[in-house]
């Protein structure tokens, strides 16, 4: 019988998402168990001590499996069911090279961007997050999907760009990126989100905006205090 | 016929020695072409236009950039001893976890520590010593001579550069990062890591990157005092 299987979340975190998506669309029954982390749990903090963050996949009784991109490359190898990373070697170390750099490289700079009080330091970071967002717009000529014709470990490694572009451009209020600016990207995150197995683990848009909204003060304090420090 | 392998690398960059150590566990030949970081070539801009920098590997006409992405790449396009364990559960945790941390939690520290100095170095140094607890806690039980089993992996080459520069430090830095008597089992872990054949026959090794880092350290102290001014 199938040992069970557990993922430690949050509401609203594109890395945990990534963890979900990954569990669906390889058919894995899971219990999602939700984290308040302004208030930790003795699960979270004893199965994931050295870093304290979600998600965490617990499968069966083995300590826990930490950070998204290992547990879905984990999840692909250690169940049956379609591949989520591409089999040829090259086209996976394009992929993870790729995950690599929208994580570093567009997502991070972005959401810098959002949060931050200081105008010049936010233009920084949209150029920065430009930049590199065009040449990610590139890969997506004449595929629906970074993976293809079905969504994968790319899409879901850059599932927090499509939040940032959404969710986050509305709760902000800061339009970032133009309603003409990228529109292979712009098409993907609908596509990424309205997907069948995407649609069935995230929350509703209404609700991702009304989280944010509410945690709007304590991110960007957190932001900009981060900021300074750096 | 096997398609040709090259690596483009500097030989002051432990990114690069992740590469070459990887190629050479796996017993794969290959041609080292020696970049000078500070007047890079065409073929390397060509190559790696995003980050313009070592190493990217090339295997016949085939382009790969980032190191760790590269020794993922070595370990899963050719035959060979694994660097990474068989069974899933130990590749996610042992050997993706402990690289993970290697590269994105231990590496800041580490090189703010080196090339600080005063306050803000006593700051790093002391963060660097925590991750130092981590990485002794973990090897202690493991009980095992590298960090996912009895050879050099791929959590081992994505540390790389803490038993490669560990030695010059104290020189590098004016600061101690531990004592003798601490940490004894990543000291240990430091001497099979450096006392590996396939390691010590790299091009990018210990005493390469020495002599590069002795004449490079005023610039790279340069470097990250206005870097931790610009931000």
């Amino acid at each position: 019988m199938a040992e069970p299987v557990k993922l430690i979340g949050t509401f609203g975190s594109p890395f945990v998402h990534r963890a979900e998506v990954a569990l669906r669309l390889k058919g894995v029954p899971y219990e999602l168990i939700l984290e308040d982390l302004t208030n930790k749990s003795e699960l979270l903090l004893r199965h994931n001590p050295i870093h304290k963050s979600v998600p965490v996949l617990l499968h069966g009784d083995r300590p826990a499996i930490c950070e998204s991109l290992l547990i879905v490359e984990y999840i692909d190898e250690a169940f049956d069911g379609p591949p989520l990373l591409p089999i040829d070697p090259y086209d996976r170390a394009m992929a993870r090279f790729w995950a690599q750099f929208i994580e570093q490289k567009c997502a991070k700079p972005f959401w810098m961007a959002l949060w931050l009080n200081d105008g010049d330091k936010r233009e920084v970071f949209v150029k920065e997050a430009k930049e590199n967002m065009a040449l990610l717009e590139s890969r997506l000529h004449g595929k629906r999907f970074f993976a293809g014709d079905t969504v994968g470990y790319l899409d879901f490694a850059a599932c927090g760009l499509a939040l940032v572009l959404g969710v986050l451009a509305e709760v902000t209020g800061l339009s970032l990126v133009g309603e003409d600016e990228f529109p292979l990207l712009r098409r993907w995150a609908d596509d990424y989100t309205s997907e069948e197995t995407v649609k069935a683990c995230l929350p509703p848009r209404e609700q991702l905006v009304a989280h944010f909204s509410g945690k709007k003060d304590r991110i960007k304090l957190a932001v900009n205090a981060m900021a300074c420090q750096m | 016929m096997a398609e040709p392998v090259k690596l483009i690398g500097a030989v002051g960059s432990p990114f690069t020695h992740r590469a070459e150590a990887a190629l050479r566990l796996k017993g794969v030949p290959y041609e080292l072409i020696h970049e000078d970081l500070d007047n890079k070539s065409e073929l390397l801009l060509r190559l790696n236009p995003l980050n313009k920098t070592v190493p990217v590997l090339l295997h016949g006409d085939r382009a790969i950039c980032e190191s760790l992405v590269i020794v993922q790449y070595i370990d899963e396009a050719f035959d060979g001893p694994p660097l990474l364990p068989e069974e899933p559960y130990d590749r996610a945790t042992t050997a993706r976890f402990w690289a993970h941390f290697m590269e994105h939690k231990f590496s800041m520290p580490f090189w703010m520590a080196l090339w600080l100095d005063g306050e803000p170095q006593k700051g790093f140094v002391r963060e660097a010593r925590e991750n130092l607890a981590l990485l002794e806690e973990h090897l202690q039980a493991q009980g095992k001579k590298f960090l996912a089993g009895d050879s050099v992996g791929y959590p081992d080459l994505a540390g790389s550069y803490i038993p490669l520069m560990l030695d010059m430090f104290k020189e590098l830095s004016g600061t101690s990062l531990m004592g003798d008597d601490e940490y004894p089992a990543v000291r240990q872990w430091v001497k099979e890591y450096n006392s590996d054949e396939a390691v010590k026959s790299c091009l990018t090794n210990k005493e390469q990157l020495a002599a590069y880092f002795r004449v490079k350290k005023d610039k790279y102290k340069m470097m990250v005092k206005a870097m931790l001014k610009q931000q």
